[in-house]
């Protein structure tokens, strides 16, 4: 047994920075919306192939993301018009394969995808260390040229990263030696342009390889498909940008396709063109949060509310608001001090005015236990044993209820329709307790005890309404431990009650 | 509020959430409540260890035995039902006196055998009981008190409550029955708490529905100053209460019989706190006074001397308030 404060609250702050740890988690690594109408902005990007088709059979393969580095994949879509299908994964790419037996014409096919950007760069890195690329047979010149630009870059660096940038820097300066005009001038186009510079690097046998990609811009409708150079350094692959030597992924690139052939292979068709559109738009974070599970690799949300069916889910985000309703009910007693009738009464009137909404939820209440504590003095002259009389205050309150509701109706109150929420149980222990009360105590002990009741279930209902509470419980149900912990420290509260200042005042 | 706060804790008056955790929870432990909470087996132990208690007449456990009652009243002038697991003095059921097959209640109210019947079946229900549980009913000696209490008694019997702890009585009050409490001795239903000096046995500062009081409202006497008759008994008594049912935080309700002198009532395992008012003082300091002391005598007689010996200069202290 703790009895040691210490010990308590050792315990309590263990509970607490543990559901502290997972809450901040929660918010920084997976992302999870702090309020409940957070919105997250998503891009949207489309690929648009086109090309004219001779009359006959027509096949188009093309690259699209797999695991695109920096981002998500939330949705995506193809438009196929007549084209039959597939998409399959081989190696690190993955790839949309559309066909069709017969075509003619002009012909377009979409690809759309919906990415949201995460902080994650770890796709990129799979397939283990690459082996280093042997020597290539240089030219005699070639040669030359290509060693010394190498022992150049190697003498002012210090790492591969530093190797590769220094390297980079000299290659593209707008007025390069005489080592790298030799091969500048077989460059035209920026693929070619990669190419040699892997080309002298593997002549110090750098691992290195091309990245295909689109730098996204908001409501860009022709955007262009560039390459990128990584080289690996023994642990990772680093990005460079090819022509500025800048070390890095940008953030809004989203990289298509791993190695440097071209996006699309197709066989049959003329003039195939790619070309890519991309904007941003909002979407609610919450809703996005319970479609696509942010990262299946986490267990917490593996095993989160998120994969329940709907119906059960919004049971829990009530159930998940009931500790805080027991907390305040401890916090009511133990430390205000404020009678109630049973301990836990006032948390179940809260979720029926829930469900009546407050004004009308305690007319209803009144009315109700009004009537039930009348009839309850009706049968108290009948001389009734206990659990009978119970049975019949349970029965009498049922009646009350639906001549509430029946005579409402007939009115045209809707409101009063709603009587049938009350917890009847409930409501026909609150009168038996009540009129128990009244006649041993008075009726200002019964109704003080009510009213104490009632104002309780009031508060808890405020907070059982509270959106941001819901959200917050539903989605970090660790914040539960937290409650926990409240419950413990105030389990060892031994200060007075504020009910006690006052009925000691005199003292 | 801050300021109440402070006055309260500097006079020592322990709060409800201390009370509980720092006195009942490591104090009193859980497996000898049954001996407290059932009285007819508190009364039977009482008994046993040389106590006077107010004489069993019957229990009615099930409701067939009911029907019995009126046999087991046959003779009896006097009597009270009350239920063996009752709270708060709830549930009582004091007969005064009989003109045949009538009881009258000390109101003058009658009280016909339908009537005692219905209360006795309610009690077996467990309508008055802690937790609702299945009652026993018990018929009892009505206690005939001490005429020193006539002027200050407004129907009912007045009873003497002593809080003891770890066997030592560490105050104590006498609890007198008013119209407002309809002859009960309960402060919550409405008697009066009279501060008793636990060294003397005489009586100081009164209050009633926590107010200070120096007359009693429905007799017009004075409450101070009254010497309880055979107050070192009533103590001792009390002080041996510990060993009966192995309970160190306790309250002791003892009531004085014009006959048969001091007899044990009932024990409390959470007694209540308004005895602080009606002494006008603190128990905190008292208890951990008490807490204090390594090794208490296990003779009772020898720690109502201690007690007297702890708490007499603070007594005339307060008395000088």
């Amino acid at each position: 047994m703790i009895r040691n404060n210490r010990g308590i609250i050792a315990i309590a702050v263990v509970i607490t920075s543990l559901a502290g740890l997972i809450f901040i988690y929660k918010v920084k690594h997976l992302g999870l919306p702090l309020t409940p109408d957070q919105e997250v902005h998503l891009w949207n990007v489309e690929a648009r192939i086109t090309f004219d088709s001779p009359p006959g059979p027509a096949q188009v393969k093309a690259a699209i993301p797999l695991t695109p580095p920096g981002f998500q994949i939330m949705g995506e879509d193809f438009i196929s018009g007549s084209y039959g299908l597939s998409v399959q994964t081989e190696g690190q790419n993955r790839y949309a394969h559309w066909t069709v037996r017969r075509t003619r014409g002009s012909q377009a096919l979409y690809y759309r995808v919906q990415l949201r950007r995460v902080e994650n760069d770890s796709m990129l890195q799979k397939g283990g260390i690459p082996a280093p690329p042997m020597v290539p047979r240089y030219g005699e010149m070639e040669k030359a040229a290509a060693m010394a630009i190498l022992e150049e870059a190697r003498r002012s660096s210090a790492d591969v990263a530093t190797f590769v940038r220094q390297f980079l820097v000299r290659f593209n300066d707008p007025n390069p030696s005489e080592n790298y005009r030799f091969f500048l001038r077989q460059a035209s186009t920026p693929m070619e342009k990669i190419n040699i510079q892997m080309h002298i690097l593997a002549g110090a046998r750098v691992p290195a390889r091309v990245i295909q990609g689109v730098l996204l811009a908001d409501g860009k409708r022709t955007l262009e498909i560039t390459p990128w150079l990584q080289v690996h350094n023994g642990r990772k692959w680093l990005t460079f940008n090819p022509d500025t030597s800048e070390q890095g992924l940008p953030e809004n690139l989203l990289v298509w396709r791993i190695g440097q052939e071209p996006l699309l292979e197709a066989q049959g068709v003329r003039n195939l063109n790619i070309n890519f559109s991309s904007s941003i738009f909002s979407e609610n974070m919450l809703r996005l949060t319970g479609e696509y599970p942010v990262s299946s690799s986490s267990l917490l949300l593996g095993y989160s509310f998120f994969n329940l069916p709907l119906h059960t889910q919004n049971l829990y985000k009530v159930l998940l608001l009931i500790p805080l309703g027991a907390l305040l009910v401890v916090f009511s007693r133990n430390v205000i001090g404020i009678p109630t009738f049973g301990t836990f009464m006032p948390i179940l009137i809260a979720l029926a005015f829930k469900e009546t909404n407050l004004a009308v939820g305690i007319v209803l209440f009144v009315v109700i236990v009004a009537m039930g504590l009348a009839l309850r003095s009706v049968l108290d002259r009948m001389h009734l044993l206990l659990v009978p009389r119970l049975a019949s205050v349970l029965i009498l309150v049922i009646m009350s209820m639906a001549a509430i509701s029946i005579l409402s109706h007939k009115l045209g109150i809707p409101s009063g329709l709603s009587a049938a929420m009350f917890p009847m149980v409930i409501l026909a222990m609150t009168i038996e307790r009540m009129s128990v009360v009244w006649e041993e105590s008075g009726p200002g002990d019964a109704i003080g005890q009510g009213l104490g009741s009632l104002a309780v279930a009031v508060v808890a209902f405020g907070m059982f309404r509270n959106d941001l509470l819901e959200h917050l419980f539903f989605v970090f149900p660790e914040l539960v431990l937290v409650v926990l912990a409240a419950c413990i420290l105030l389990g060892r509260y031994t200060g007075y009650r504020v009910s006690e200042l006052i009925r000691f005042r005199t003292a | 509020m801050i300021a109440t706060f402070k006055r309260l804790k500097e006079r020592g008056i322990l709060g409800m959430n201390r009370r509980n955790a720092d006195f009942i929870m490591p104090f009193n432990p859980r497996r000898n409540y049954p001996l407290v909470d059932d009285k007819v087996l508190t009364k039977k132990l009482a008994q046993e260890a040389g106590l006077a208690v107010p004489e069993l007449y019957g229990v009615i456990d099930t409701n067939y035995k009911v029907k019995g009652l009126q046999s087991l009243l046959g003779g009896l002038d006097s009597f009270v039902i009350k239920p063996s697991r009752g709270s708060g003095g709830n549930g009582i059921l004091v007969a005064e006196s009989r003109r045949k097959d009538l009881f009258f209640k000390h109101d003058g109210s009658v009280l016909d055998m339908n009537q005692i019947k219905y209360h006795t079946a309610n009690i077996l229900s467990g309508m008055y009981s802690l937790g609702a549980i299945m009652d026993k009913a018990m018929v009892e000696y009505k206690v005939k008190f001490d005429p020193i209490f006539k002027e200050v008694s407004f129907q009912g019997v007045p009873d003497i409550r002593v809080i003891v702890f770890r066997g030592v009585p560490v105050m104590s009050m006498l609890r007198l029955p008013t119209k407002l409490s309809s002859g009960r001795a309960n402060l919550h239903q409405g008697a009066i708490g009279v501060g008793v000096d636990v060294c003397e046995g005489i009586t100081l500062g009164a209050m009633w529905r926590n107010r200070p009081i120096t007359h009693h409202p429905d007799t017009a006497a004075p409450l101070k100053s009254i010497q309880i008759p055979g107050w070192d008994e009533i103590l001792i008594n009390a002080a041996r209460a510990r060993e009966i049912v192995g309970l160190d935080y306790l309250g002791v309700d003892i009531v004085l019989d014009e006959d048969l002198g001091p007899m044990i009532l009932e024990f409390n395992a959470r007694p209540g706190l308004a005895i602080q008012l009606a002494n006008g003082c603190g128990l905190r300091p008292r208890l951990e006074q008490v807490q204090n002391i390594q090794d208490l005598p296990p003779q009772p007689e020898k720690r109502v001397e201690l007690a007297k010996e702890l708490f007499a200069r603070q007594e005339t202290a307060t008395a000088a308030l």
